[in-house]
């Protein structure tokens, strides 16, 4: 198939970005997005021009590193997917495709298609961990045993890629989804209970440090999700604040 | 940082001065209503309302202040989460994963805002000239008549009926939305989101329905 791609370009962090439309020709409907990308950029080296900067690592969906704005959708039109997870079967020939970064004040624009998350990384250094006994006679983690349905919502939190799509899918720019989903999987589980009130505070402090926007609720982020997170796991993180409030 | 300055925070706030907002006007309108079964009951109603000092000068100022606030944290929240993209996406299809009244809260709310400085205008300052500035005789048979005359202009009528229309957008996401900002979203969530769905369209079209009944019969 061919395509009409509008991308967009920025040179680094402190130029001003725009979009720039390339042609391309005869794209299998078996490629990945991303091996569609490294296509156009083979086309543009072989041209002399600069190839188009993304992130990419494993693309198989785990872990977390691809990113894009595909049709003004986070990882594009397919549901529950990562851009490395999405096939061109999914577009059509003659199809014009908008790619661009995911957009928020946290998530600076590096180059290109290229942000920066470590925001979200500052969020986790700031709680999501636990305290754990390492004098050598550490207790087997299987050895405490957990509510079966506590067990599941703790693991379907911590499903979480850190990909970023939540943010880039709220009106907001909010990170709630993302930081809801890291308190959830602790607070559930008793190895989690130690931190558990210092953790949502820090980490909510974080969060509104690196400049996200606040939850309203739209839903947008449950929806576009390529893990499936659900909100419910917002409103736990809610819970969580409030009572850790009220007990300091 | 403190508890209100907190995104968190600021939502928690919003849901509750919401909730304080929608049981007033669950007052109202079942005030209001009266005048559609009774006029005694309704000009009863409305003078104990208005010359009962806990609410004139404890209630009221209250809920001036809740208005107030809600209005005044909505556009605070509004401009912060704005700022948090100050780059916009060149394509957006914001349709596909979220529903158009959640996303647009600021602009029903802004007509509602619009529609109360009208409603401050019509009736509470020429009630508060009347009895606290005139000192008029608080003649307790005047309220229905007044009410009535109010709703004979068609202009007025048409707009409190846009603006009750945009009220029920604001609540069809509003209200829902105040418990999942308290954290309630469990077994009992679709429960609520049905039962504040129905809140949320019956109290403004009840508003109307009482603007419309005087119109035409009056």
């Amino acid at each position: 198939m061919n395509l009409k791609l509008k991308i967009w370009r920025q040179k680094n962090a402190a130029t001003k970005g725009k979009i720039v439309n390339y042609d391309i020709n005869e794209v299998s409907s078996d490629m990945s997005f991303l091996e569609m990308l490294d296509v156009l950029n083979a086309d543009l080296t072989e041209k002399g021009d600069e190839p188009v900067s993304f992130d990419h690592d494993c693309r198989e969906g785990i872990c977390g590193s691809c990113s894009l704005q595909i049709n003004g959708r986070p990882h594009g039109p397919d549901g529950g997917t990562t851009t490395c997870q999405l096939h061109m079967r999914k577009f059509k020939d003659g199809d014009s495709i908008v790619i661009e970064p995911f957009r928020a004040k946290a998530f600076p624009i590096v180059k290109d298609l290229i942000i920066d998350r470590s925001a979200f990384d500052r969020v986790q250094h700031a709680g999501a961990f636990v305290s754990v006994n390492t004098s050598g006679n550490t207790q087997d983690a299987n050895a405490t045993p957990i509510n079966k349905g506590d067990a599941d919502n703790a693991f379907d939190a911590a499903s979480c890629i850190g990909c970023g799509a939540c943010v880039a899918a709220c009106k907001n720019a909010s990170a709630m989804l993302f930081v809801s989903a890291k308190v959830s999987q602790y607070a559930l589980l008793p190895q989690g209970q130690v931190e558990r009130e210092k953790r949502v505070t820090d980490m909510i402090s974080q969060m509104d440090e690196e400049g996200f926007g606040a939850c309203t609720n739209t839903g947008a982020c449950e929806v576009e999700c390529p893990k499936g997170i659900s909100i419910t796991n917002i409103a736990r993180m809610n819970r969580e604040f409030i009572k850790s409030n009220l007990k300091s | 940082m403190s508890f209100i300055l907190s995104s968190i925070g600021k939502k928690v706030a919003m849901s509750l001065s919401a909730f304080f907002l929608i049981s007033f006007l669950l007052l109202h309108v079942a005030i209001n209503f009266l005048s559609v079964v009774s006029e005694r009951m309704y000009n009863e109603a409305s003078h104990f309302m208005g010359t009962n000092p806990i609410i004139q000068f404890v209630m009221q100022p209250i809920l001036i202040l809740g208005v107030l606030f809600h209005f005044t944290l909505g556009f605070v929240l509004e401009f912060q989460n704005k700022s948090a993209r100050p780059v916009k996406y060149e394509m957006k299809n914001n349709q596909l994963n979220s529903s158009w009244l959640s996303r647009n809260m600021i602009y029903s709310g802004l007509v509602i805002l619009a529609f109360l400085g009208l409603h401050f205008y019509d009736f509470w300052i020429p009630e508060i000239q009347y009895k606290y500035i005139e000192f008029q005789d608080p003649n307790r048979h005047r309220y229905f008549a007044e009410l009535t005359h109010k709703f004979e202009d068609p202009t007025r009528v048409g707009f409190y009926t846009v603006s009750f229309i945009l009220l029920m957008m604001h609540l069809l996401h509003g209200f829902q939305s105040a418990f999942q900002s308290l954290g309630v979203n469990n077994k009992f969530a679709p429960g609520i989101k049905k039962t504040a769905w129905a809140f949320s369209v019956a109290i403004p079209l009840t508003f109307v329905f009482i603007a419309l009944f005087h119109h035409l019969k009056h």
